[in-house]
């Protein structure tokens, strides 16, 4: 078997056997898995600039909210169709991920860490003070009359199981194709080493602007399908929770690899679910898993797995 | 009330709010200035102190004046002690890694809020403040106990400068701060400088929180805003330059008392944030520092 045949039998593999859990698992784990899909896109979305391009941001809380106000506010205001309305949220994403770039880019290391928290905190800011549009803290729900696609109602657990398949699915099958192009090697190069990739004649701005404004598109359609799927718009998706989540996600399932978002989504998903079963205490865990994973295992799961067994993993 | 007495008014509150805001920014700016750490758990530190408090007044069979300072003593020591175990066991662990020890101090925020949601609960509750005193101006009346908050911050952030320029310790840690692989050379235990410096950090927000804590209320979501203001000033003040840090608290702590008087708090949150992404894009130094 070729590398290449490899690579793509083990993600459509994947993509397969999700597809096909919608007729075994019982309906409250169809609607978390959905959910976690939709998560997955977003944290998809923070390993492009994190794990292949080397750029920790604090800040993708913001292009997760742009989905969600970009779709959200045209559907409550204007009564637009869900579609433009998504493909809005989506550009609305990728639009600030640009905009924060142009100026964040000029820093690096911990300072681009701290110049996209403030940016991404002023952006929660501002969704409060315009409470008047946005519903502030309280946020607002999506009627349920604008989320039919072509007499399809997302808000049907069916219908929005394969909804988010088919995102998640083209996402991944985007992502992957992305960091197997040659443009996605100049990112891992960018990762790897700024100086030596400028020497050979890339302009490490350019790269790295282009990998956060992807980055931004995947946030922003992971927040705008988010909104439409569960019916929910609200500043609280701005918070820096939710900068942090894709951050662990990715973590977890192993940066730099196109099935770890997914995979550390699943896991701490569920990790939380089981034991906020048990205590209330679930922002422990997360704290926890945070800790343990800088600690002991800095290259996830499936980075680790890479290591050992399957260097061909992309 | 008229123009020139409300603005009286804002300012006391603002060199209030000063006040706390350069203990708690000088602790931060300390780590980040030897450790070269950005210590993101800064703000549940301070709200650790705030909690320690009212459990030391609550719990201690003294009169309020002898358990507030009992609070001031042993809220800090607490809290240094548990920075100091979060640096050998995490921290030093990552070798001081940047990126590292952010996400490191994210996960120690979580765990630490967590902590305080259980062990505390979710209420804000009162810790009396050991004297009522009360400033009659020919305006309003001005609480004694907030001036006296001025006072005693002044003398610990003293305390603090004599003990870093006057003290072997404090000689010990600049020189770690200049050069950590020279200062090991010369035998100095870089281990225990670093834990030294992360517990009294913590130490120095824990303070601020025991200060202010008769004024606001202990509550586990209060390290946030500190924080927020903490980087901010340290930002502003240039990284790791605590003359910096006390210019900028003293001036980033007086116009958010005025600003917040006269216009919106959110929107004056709001500027303050944009503004401090714009001068880490534009003037990495700070605006008080003269170098990186």
């Amino acid at each position: 078997m070729t590398e290449r045949v490899k690579v793509w039998s083990v993600h459509l593999g994947v993509l397969a056997l999700v597809f096909a859990a919608q007729y075994v698992l019982p309906p409250y784990h169809a609607t978390n898995l959905a959910r976690i899909m939709v998560l997955a896109v977003f944290a998809m979305g923070y390993n492009i600039a994190f794990g292949y391009t080397g750029l920790l941001s604090l800040g993708h809380a913001l292009f997760f909210a742009a989905g969600f106000y970009g779709m959200g506010l045209p559907i409550g205001l204007l009564d637009w169709a869900p579609i433009p309305a998504l493909i809005l949220g989506l550009i609305a994403g990728g639009v600030l991920a640009g905009l924060v770039g142009v100026l964040a880019l000029r820093t690096a290391g911990v300072s681009f860490m701290i110049v996209t928290l403030m940016f991404a905190q002023a952006g929660y800011l501002t969704l409060l003070y315009l409470n008047t549009w946005t519903g502030g803290d309280e946020g607002f729900v999506v009627d349920r009359a604008a989320r039919v696609i072509a007499g399809h109602d997302l808000s049907l657990d069916g219908t929005r199981y394969v909804a988010a398949f088919g995102l998640f699915a083209a996402a991944m099958i985007a992502c992957l194709w992305l960091v197997r192009s040659p443009f996605g090697r100049v990112m891992v190069a960018m990762r790897e080493n700024e100086e030596r990739s400028r020497m050979l004649g890339y302009n490490p701005f350019r790269i790295k602007l282009i990998a956060l404004v992807l980055s931004g598109i995947y946030a922003g359609a992971a927040g705008a399908a988010y909104g439409l799927l569960f019916g929910y718009v609200g500043a609280s998706f701005a918070t820096i929770q939710y900068s942090i989540l894709p951050m662990l996600y990715v973590l977890l399932g192993g940066a730099g690899t196109v099935l770890g978002p997914f995979l550390g989504a699943v896991l701490m998903f569920y990790l939380v679910d089981i034991t906020s079963g048990y205590t209330d205490a679930y922002l422990f865990v997360v704290g926890a898993a945070l800790v343990g994973l800088v600690l002991f295992a800095p290259r996830g799961i499936l980075g680790n797995l890479r290591e050992r067994f399957a260097p061909w993993l992309p | 009330m008229s123009f020139g007495p409300f603005l009286l008014l804002a300012v006391l509150e603002g060199t209030v709010m000063a006040a706390v805001l350069a203990l708690t920014s000088v602790g931060l700016s300390l780590v980040f200035g030897v450790m070269r750490v950005v210590n993101v758990a800064h703000g549940e530190f301070y709200m650790l102190g705030a909690i320690l408090a009212w459990f030391v007044t609550y719990y201690l069979p003294f009169p309020p004046a002898l358990a507030w300072v009992a609070a001031l003593i042993i809220a800090p020591l607490v809290v240094a002690a548990i920075a100091a175990l979060a640096d050998t066991f995490v921290l030093k662990r990552l070798n001081y890694a940047p990126e590292a020890t952010i996400v490191a101090t994210i996960g120690l925020l979580y765990m630490v809020q967590q902590a305080a949601l259980t062990m505390y609960g979710p209420d804000a509750r009162p810790v009396a403040a050991p004297f009522e005193w009360r400033i009659q101006l020919p305006w309003f009346g001005y609480s004694g106990y907030k001036l006296f908050v001025v006072g005693a911050a002044g003398v610990i952030l003293a305390a603090v400068w004599l003990f870093m320029t006057r003290s072997t310790a404090g000689l010990v840690m600049r020189a770690t701060q200049i050069d950590r692989d020279t200062a090991q050379c010369f035998g100095i235990n870089v281990d225990r400088v670093y834990a030294g410096t992360f517990a009294l950090g913590a130490a120095l927000a824990a303070a601020a929180a025991v200060l202010i804590v008769p004024i606001q209320q202990a509550h586990y979501l209060m390290g946030h805003d500190p924080l927020l203001l903490s980087f901010i000033v340290v930002i502003i003040g240039g990284l790791g330059s605590i003359r910096g840090t006390l210019v900028a608290a003293l001036v980033i702590g007086l116009s958010d008392g005025i600003i917040s008087m006269f216009f919106s708090p959110t929107l004056a949150k709001i500027i303050a944030t944009l503004l401090v992404a714009l001068v880490l894009v534009f003037r990495p130094q700070g605006l008080f520092g003269a170098r990186a």
